[in-house]
């Protein structure tokens, strides 16, 4: 029997069962409102001119001839654009120097890397005010362009002369004493492993519409964080919070890319006021390659130490981290994610990770999806299985030698986190129950002989997600200067059907359905009862948005209790009108009725009627059902799984390709198995692509060589096979539900996965250790390397994108 | 103002004539003068397939079609896939095997993969996911697009 099955054998209700989203039939149909499908009356079209250098200093801009186009309306320069404060950076760890450069939505005096704007049009025509940025007229002084990171950790040439240096910050997490660990281990290994650039790619575009009314601002924006939007422009602006509504409609996509306060929005909200029109402006594929934040850009000096029995003793990580060049909203503290996984689900005593953060030329980097667990997962993942080869010990063996065990949980590792729950060798067991190893391994041997090298790639990872709690990411914990709770209301109207407002923001996650779901078992309704409301500052309590995999371990869990505050009250109704106790009322069929009388009840509908009607009340009963929560919880999730990869390596050409992709993802109960899959299905094919395909390159001169999608090569459905996915459950005893976060598992797990695999398959070539991305040439380098004896294979110094 | 050229286009059924402007791209012809903003737009050089539209029964990127290419022609959209409250099977399918997750893709895949199952109705996986080149998806990792596309196509769903 599946999971999905014996699940539904156990309840009638619907958490659990695979409900066809309730978002679809618009989105399906055409009728989805994204950004670009809102047209307000009398809009202008806003362009920018963007910085071609890398970085310069502005000599002069002369907007005159664009001025003068009958077309346009205005053109604003880096000064004229007079917001009220530089664009946020939230991360204040306590302790830590911090070095953050000014950013303004339009540069002022210097341009510090290619697509930063210096002016911006506005224009009564789609097309024609793309047309006038040509007329802007800019001079730059070219000053000296610093792209590598290692260079610019020397400050030969500084960026930001104000800050004196390039290092952006050093920050460090650790536990038990990685020295002591080193001498302890009979064996040390040590990698340069370098985690590239990579983009977000969400297939929509950013874009921003602002409307300027009375003394009132309404902006909509593809972001995934209104709430937090509205809070950071407010300030900006110089609007107070409540006359500024910010409005996320149908988001096409976010990663990650859509998590932060970029300098269009702020100026889009500061036009709309400024010419007192709505203004529009759409990001072009070209821009977004440009000018949305990119992610990764880790380069990881890695030291392990095992003894013999492949006990692991030890594990240091020294991350420099490429920030580009400014601090977005949370760029410097994206590597300290990586911190904290930094032991995965092995019991590792010793484990130090220091974070050194550079700035260079580039597009700043911030949140893509895992946002600093890819990388950590990258790093162990890969470390695991050269430890392996080092030990001669098979790499599965290696890591159930070093898996935290099922009860150890919950279990305090050594950065001084505490997983909630887990069962490692658990999820490796079912990820083997789906693969006939001994086959493959047949397959493997067979196919070698004619040339062909197939290979297995494993990684048993963790994550850690449901972002939140406030004690412990807040202004005196990790340093994030701000709450991390969700918000949840539920108001059941007089007639029965219900709207949920979440603070979640989901872009395409199927909040939803999930969420109505939970709602419609909770309170004895269909999931179609329940409306689900979200993205939108003006309906609704504040919410903390989606980002971090948070959505249903916070979000969720709010609507839980909100609707727990629902539901008792409507037992004490109903107890009331039947005149029976409310501890004998069970919610049963459909019905609030008196336990084993089934006859005796109401529905939620006639409830709610008499709640609102409210003729004959408990003594002090408020009229109405309506309740909120606001819910911090007490600790992460920990979500788990093993994944396996195998690959055939064309050793003539390079070219990789993906036999099988197998999946095994833990995270707790269910709610939509459905929705689950396709989560994992995307967080997979990011993490293939960025080890097979993508790589946001700059050339030495911080031009962007891959600066449109015929550079930048996001996968298509031909690169892959169906993915084989599974899942075991382990609830989580952090929240009611039971439930962990599920939206970047498969990105965090899947580059070393595939990674392992090719390197898997090229031992017998001579290959041992690879850096992303696995591209054709790339791979053909290394095996020709490897074939040449020139022993590139685990040296420190083998290389990897820029 | 910029000159303007008269055009007639026929769209789901509908005849419109229009003037625009020559360089007018006909993804914003249907988008910005006939409010039909199911048809989107996801890069600037043709490769995505968010545009993916239907021009005389053969799929076109419509962001690499002009307008006036089109004047005399036969064009459907998203908007005119169902037939009435009846979805039409690509949509259906869809959203049986949750075949989309923010949606942005998703009209230009399922205008794509009309068009290949029109040529090919029984097609292979592997047809399909070659077939499906030319429309990028973030969200799915394609995986249950393939799927859908195979329920409604005549080999139907997988056990
Ligand atoms: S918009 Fe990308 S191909 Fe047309
Ligand atoms: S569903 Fe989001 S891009 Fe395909």
């Amino acid at each position: 029997m599946s999971i999905t099955e014996e699940r539904a054998a156990s309840t009638n209700g619907f958490i659990g069962q695979r409900v066809r989203r309730l978002e679809d039939p618009p989105l399906l149909t055409g009728q989805g409102r994204y950004v670009d499908d809102i047209n307000l009356v009398g809009q202008l079209y806003v362009a920018f001119v963007r910085s071609p250098e890398a970085h310069a200093k502005i000599a002069s801009i002369d907007t005159s001839a664009a001025t003068a186009r009958e077309d346009v309306v205005a053109v604003f320069t880096g000064e004229d654009v007079a917001v009220l404060a530089p664009l946020p950076m939230v991360w204040a760890p306590p302790g830590v120097e911090m070095r953050t450069p000014e950013h303004w939505p339009v540069a002022r005096g210097n341009v510090n890397h290619v697509g930063d704007p210096v002016a911006v049009v506005v224009g009564t025509d789609r097309y024609s005010v793309v047309d006038a940025t040509e007329d802007v007229v800019v001079e730059y002084e070219s000053l000296p362009v610093v792209v590598d990171p290692e260079e610019a950790l020397k400050d030969s040439s500084v960026i930001h002369e104000a800050l004196g240096t390039n290092k952006s910050h050093e920050w460090g997490l650790g536990g038990g004493d990685v020295e002591a660990g080193l001498a302890e281990a009979d064996v040390v290994i040590e990698r340069r492993i370098v985690n590239h650039r990579i983009a977000g790619g969400a297939i929509e575009p950013r874009g921003v519409v602002a409307e300027w009314r009375g003394d009132e601002l309404t902006l909509w924006s593809a972001t995934q964080i209104p709430h937090i939007l509205r809070l950071l422009l407010a300030g900006m602006l110089g609007v107070p919070e409540d006359k500024l509504r910010v409005i996320a409609p149908d988001v096409g996509g976010g990663f990650g890319s859509k998590l932060n306060v970029y300098g269009e929005e702020a100026t889009l909200g500061w036009l709309a006021r400024k010419l007192g029109r709505p203004v529009k402006w759409i990001e072009t594929r070209s821009e977004g390659m440009q000018a949305t934040h990119h992610g990764r850009d880790q380069i990881d000096y890695v030291k392990m130490g095992a003894k013999r029995d492949g006990t692991v003793t030890t594990l240091h990580i020294k991350v420099l981290a490429d920030l580009g060049a400014y601090h977005m909203l949370l760029t410097p503290f994206i590597p300290a994610f990586t911190a904290f996984v930094a032991g995965g689900c092995y019991k590792i005593p010793n484990v130090q990770t220091d974070v050194v953060g550079v700035f260079t030329n580039k597009m700043a980097t911030d949140a893509i999806r895992g946002a600093g667990r890819p990388e950590a997962t990258h790093i162990l993942e890969v470390m695991m299985d050269q430890m392996a080869a080092e030990l001669g010990m098979d790499p599965l063996e290696l890591r159930r030698k070093n898996f935290i065990p099922p009860e150890d949980f919950p279990a305090t590792v050594a950065v001084g986190i505490v997983y909630d729950s887990g069962n490692y060798p658990g999820a490796l067991d079912r990820l083997l129950a789906n693969l006939d190893l001994e086959a493959f391994r047949r397959e493997q041997a067979e196919l070698r002989e004619r040339g062909i090298y197939r290979g297995i790639g494993f990684s048993t990872y963790m994550e850690i997600c449901g972002l939140a709690p406030s004690r412990v990411v807040g202004p005196s914990g990790v340093g994030i200067q701000a709450g991390f709770w969700e918000s949840a209301l539920i108001r059941v109207h007089p007639s029965g059907s219900i709207t949920a407002y979440t603070g979640a923001s989901p872009h395409g996650q199927g909040i939803d359905t999930t969420f109505a779901q939970i709602v419609a078992d909770k309170l004895g309704v269909t999931p179609d009862q329940v409306d689900v409301i979200h993205g939108d500052t003006g309906r609704g309590p504040f919410g903390m948005d989606t980002y971090g995999s948070r959505s249903l371990a916070v979000g969720g869990e709010a609507l839980v209790r909100a609707s727990n505050k629902v539901h008792d009250k409507v037992k004490r109704l109903v107890a009331h009108l039947l005149e029976a106790a409310p501890d004998d009322i069970e919610l049963r069929d459909g019905k609030f009725s008196v336990k084993g009388s089934p006859d005796r009840g109401m529905t939620l509908a006639e409830a709610s009627l008499a709640a609102y009607v409210p003729e004959n009340l408990p003594e002090g009963m408020e009229p109405g059902l309506e309740e909120t929560n606001f819910y911090d919880p007490e600790n992460f999730v920990y979500p788990f799984g093993a994944h396996a990869a195998i690959v055939d390596v064309d050793a003539e050409t390079g070219k990789v390709s993906v036999v099988r992709y197998v999946a095994v993802d833990d995270c707790g109960p269910a709610i939509n198995p459905m929705i689950i899959d396709g989560q994992v299905h995307g967080g997979i094919a990011h993490g293939l692509g960025q080890a097979l395909f993508e790589h946001v390159a700059y050339d030495e001169d911080g031009q962007l060589v891959t600066g449109t999608f015929v550079d930048y090569a996001l996968p298509t459905a031909a690169e892959f096979p169906s993915f084989e996915t599974d899942r075991t459950e382990t609830p989580s005893p952090v929240n009611e539900l039971g439930v962990k976060g599920v939206g970047e598992a498969g990105t965090i797990a899947s580059s070393p996965t595939v990674v392992n695999a090719v390197v898997d398959a090229l031992r017998p070539l001579g290959v041992t250790f690879m850096n992303m991305p696995l591209s054709p040439m790339r791979v053909w380098e290394a095996i020709q390397a490897a074939k040449g004896g020139e022993g590139k294979g685990p040296a420190l110094a083998e290389g990897g994108g820029q | 103002m910029s000159r303007r050229v008269p055009v007639h286009i026929t769209v789901n059924g509908v005849e419109h004539a229009s003037e625009v402007e020559p360089r007018t791209l006909l993804v914003h012809y249907l988008r910005d003068e006939l409010g039909l903003t199911g048809t989107h737009v996801g890069c600037d050089t043709s490769n995505c397939g968010a545009c993916t539209c239907h021009l005389d029964g053969e799929s076109v990127k419509s962001c690499t079609v002009l307008a006036v290419q089109a004047d005399g022609a036969d064009v459907k959209t998203i908007e005119g896939m169902a037939d009435g409250e009846k979805l039409h099977p690509l949509q259906e399918a869809f959203w049986e095997h949750h075949g989309l997750q923010c949606g942005y893709c998703t009209p230009g895949m399922i205008m794509a993969a009309a068009d290949l199952l029109e040529r090919n109705p029984s097609p292979t996986e592997e047809e399909v996911r070659k077939g499906l080149e030319g429309n990028l998806c973030r969200c799915t990792g394609y995986h249950n697009i393939v799927k859908a596309v195979m329920a409604a196509s005549k080999v139907g769903a997988p056990a």
